[in-house]
């Protein structure tokens, strides 16, 4: 490297705090679904990345329809909505099936959503087969944009920065001004005393979980514009999905959004200064230590308990 | 009469009952004649051959493996379909590693001591051929292995379909030096075995006979998604060649990324060792439309062998099916076992793998090719460029290139 110019280190520097604030964007909108229903519900959701899946497989789908009737530059946003709807449908049964007699024994739901997810992966292989498939998108959003000269800023990368910022305002907004948001601050506060004050608590619960899935299918729509799908794909997200979660303090969107931001700009950075494998290690490394010094993460919840 | 004489071994009944059915056997075939093909006890009868298949049909690698179980099961019915091996009708028993390492020595072990199979085709990753290597040794079964891999392997009991690392990155580098007289090269892999054995067989050419420079030379973790930051300092050292071995699943996020950061193929060369046919339909020929992939197979190669072979298989698996490599190397395994029997007249795992070298297929979907004393195979090395629909125009063909797994300099 020694021989770039001064233009070309400003423009790399910028294409690399380009690449941190869309490493962040992708953890956010990962982590958002895990986030809210862990806060609400305490329920370990193993089955996230296959929430994540749903949606990726639903464009997957809706792209090969577009195909056909040549509607391809279009199509995108209404996957994305489609992704949303199917994911909290299937989130929404697997609440009624399974989640719901499991609230009292958290440990199950672990294994539970775990098997879930096992069940789904054979699900997804049966139905598009082993190989990984990825859907035919716009070409618009595969380019780069050049604000200018020697700086290309990817638009998916654009894109999906640009979709979690609403889907994280949105779910702020759900939780702050609306009554269902009422009902999800008052039950992670106090789930009994919310119950006696008449908050529908199982009523909320489903409704949390199925919009946590739904969050889920949204994010692996958008995925599918920077990684492929398969069966499995879920799985190669969730631990990064939990780190942030976890990192962050289970309870609170501010404490995911600061870990996504807080990860993903170290990853990105690491990952210029020394090799990818490395840049993991240190980074996981450093998650450890924190978590040593603040067991509760970033943004503990502040109750009494 | 009662039941009790029928089972008496004195009676007369008896007699005449274990004579009749000494006779009918002798007429039905030579009763020698099985016991001549097969001196070790394996499950060979005098109308059928049974052998194993073992590859991952569930787990992360069922995505690569699939092909091969299909190409495998194709060649053994076309031999089944001409009349079998030594008269023998091929009887399959499959078995799945399920993605996992002892999984597949486990059922390995099964297929050669409980079953006693003949042969076996399978494993993939050289993980799982490092997981049943030991028991192939131990129990002499005989292993028919398509993948290309780092090499550094040699085994009696092992027969290598695919390329070792010399055959498929010397040439291959020697061609874009030459073709696109690159000097700098930017090496990139996923953070294994195959890739980091075979960036170290490409930097000992690229400086010691190229004498070109490696600028860069990096590893991700299997299943990486996110290339960003590499792209951009790759970018920053301008190489002349970018030299990719993203294996898997990231090669999808890789090239995808590649794109949307402006690089393509009219700006910048692009080689790679791990990228086939079946990655590039989960990749969309759009993402690496005009790059490059050195491999001694591609589905578009024109020859009347290949013409029959890729027609058969979308007879059988689909006319959207896409053959890679590694698929048709597979497809290479149970006819080589078939000309190595013959040429032994028996199915013995030592007189098999005795007769093997030597053997040429000349009904190879890739053209020709031989099995060296060394269990690999003599082949040639191609360029494909790829196109829009995700198949590639062969722009660079070498010479038959001898099979060199224990490459000397290159350590």
């Amino acid at each position: 490297m020694g021989d770039a110019s001064s233009s070309e280190i400003f423009a790399t520097l910028l294409m690399q705090g380009f690449a941190g604030l869309s490493l962040f964007s992708v953890l956010l909108l990962m982590a958002l679904g895990l986030a809210i229903i862990f806060g609400q519900m305490g329920v370990i959701n193993m089955a996230h990345g296959e929430f994540m899946a749903i949606g990726a497989y639903t464009t997957y789908v809706m792209s090969q329809f577009a195909q056909e009737h040549e509607l391809l530059d279009v199509y995108f946003p209404f996957a994305l909505l489609a992704a949303f709807i199917i994911a909290g449908a299937a989130g929404y049964l697997m609440e009624i099936l399974l989640i719901r007699h499991l609230y009292k024994r958290p440990l199950d739901t672990l294994l539970a959503t775990w098997g879930a997810s096992l069940i789904l992966q054979q699900i997804f292989r049966s139905a598009f087969g082993a190989r990984e498939v990825s859907p035919e998108l716009p070409e618009w959003i595969m380019g780069s944009m050049q604000p200018a000269e020697g700086i290309d800023l990817p638009i998916s990368g654009l894109f999906v920065l640009g979709l979690s910022a609403v889907v994280t305002a949105g779910v702020a907004l759900m939780l702050f001004k609306s009554r269902w948001g009422l009902g999800v601050r008052a039950i992670s506060q106090n789930r009994v005393i919310a119950g006696a004050v008449g908050i529908d608590t199982k009523r909320i619960d489903r409704l949390t979980f199925a919009l946590g899935c739904g969050l889920a299918g949204v994010a692996g729509a958008a995925f599918t514009t920077i990684a492929s799908t398969g069966p499995t794909s879920g799985s190669l997200y969730i631990v990064d999905t939990f780190l942030v979660v976890v990192f962050g303090g289970a309870a609170s969107i501010l404490g995911t959004i600061a870990s996504a931001f807080a990860i993903g700009q170290a990853q990105s950075v690491l990952e210029f200064l020394m090799t990818g494998s490395t840049a993991k290690v240190l980074t996981l490394v450093s998650v450890v230590l924190i978590l040593m010094m603040r067991p509760e993460g970033l943004f503990s919840a502040k109750v009494r308990r | 009469m009662t039941l009790r004489s029928y089972l008496a071994p004195h009676g007369p009944a008896w007699r005449t009952l274990a004579a009749g059915i000494a006779m009918g056997l002798a007429l039905a075939a030579p009763a020698t004649r099985s016991a001549e093909v097969n001196t070790t006890g394996l499950a060979v009868t005098d109308s059928t051959v049974t052998v194993g298949d073992l590859h991952s049909a569930t787990g992360t690698m069922a995505i690569s493996e699939i092909g091969s179980i299909q190409a495998e099961l194709l060649a053994i019915d076309q031999i089944n379909a001409m009349g079998g091996v030594l008269g023998r009708k091929i009887q399959v028993i499959k078995e799945d590693g399920a993605s996992d390492w002892p999984t597949f020595a486990e059922k390995a072990r099964k297929l050669l001591v409980k079953d006693k199979v003949a042969a076996v085709f399978g494993c993939w990753t050289s993980a799982s051929r490092k997981a049943v290597l030991p028991v192939f040794e131990k129990e002499n079964g005989l292993l028919y292995y398509p993948t290309f891999y780092e090499g550094l392997e040699q085994s009696k009991n092992v027969i290598y379909t695919g390329q070792e690392a010399t055959q498929q990155i010397i040439a291959g580098l020697d061609w874009v030096a030459k073709e696109k007289g690159a000097k700098t090269f930017f090496l990139i892999g996923s953070d294994y075995i195959w890739p980091r054995t075979s960036n170290k067989i490409a930097r000992k050419h690229i400086e010691n006979v190229l004498k070109g420079k490696v600028v860069g030379e990096e590893y991700y973790p299997l299943g990486h998604t996110n290339f960003r930051s590499l792209i951009n300092k790759v970018k920053l050292a301008k190489p002349d060649v970018i030299y990719s071995v993203v294996v898997g699943g990231s090669n999808v996020s890789w090239f995808k990324q590649l794109k949307a950061a402006g690089i393509t193929a009219d700006k910048q060369t692009l080689l790679t060792i791990s990228t086939t046919e079946d990655e590039v339909k989960g990749i969309g020929g759009e993402n690496v439309v005009g790059f490059y992939s050195a491999m001694k197979y591609f589905q578009s190669l024109d020859n009347e062998n290949n013409k029959k072979f890729v027609e058969a298989f979308k007879a059988k698996y689909g006319a959207d099916s896409v053959i890679g490599d590694v698929t048709q190397a597979a497809y290479l395994g149970p006819w080589l076992w078939k000309a190595a029997v013959e040429k032994a007249g028996s199915f013995d795992v030592d007189k098999v793998a005795a007769a093997s070298p030597g053997i040429e297929l000349k009904t190879a979907p890739e053209g020709y090719v031989k099995i060296h004393p060394n269990h690999h195979l003599w082949s040639k090395l191609r360029i494909g460029k790829w196109k829009k629909d995700g198949q590639v125009d062969v722009v660079y063909e070498s010479g038959l290139i001898e099979p060199n797994p224990f490459p000397e300099g290159y350590q």
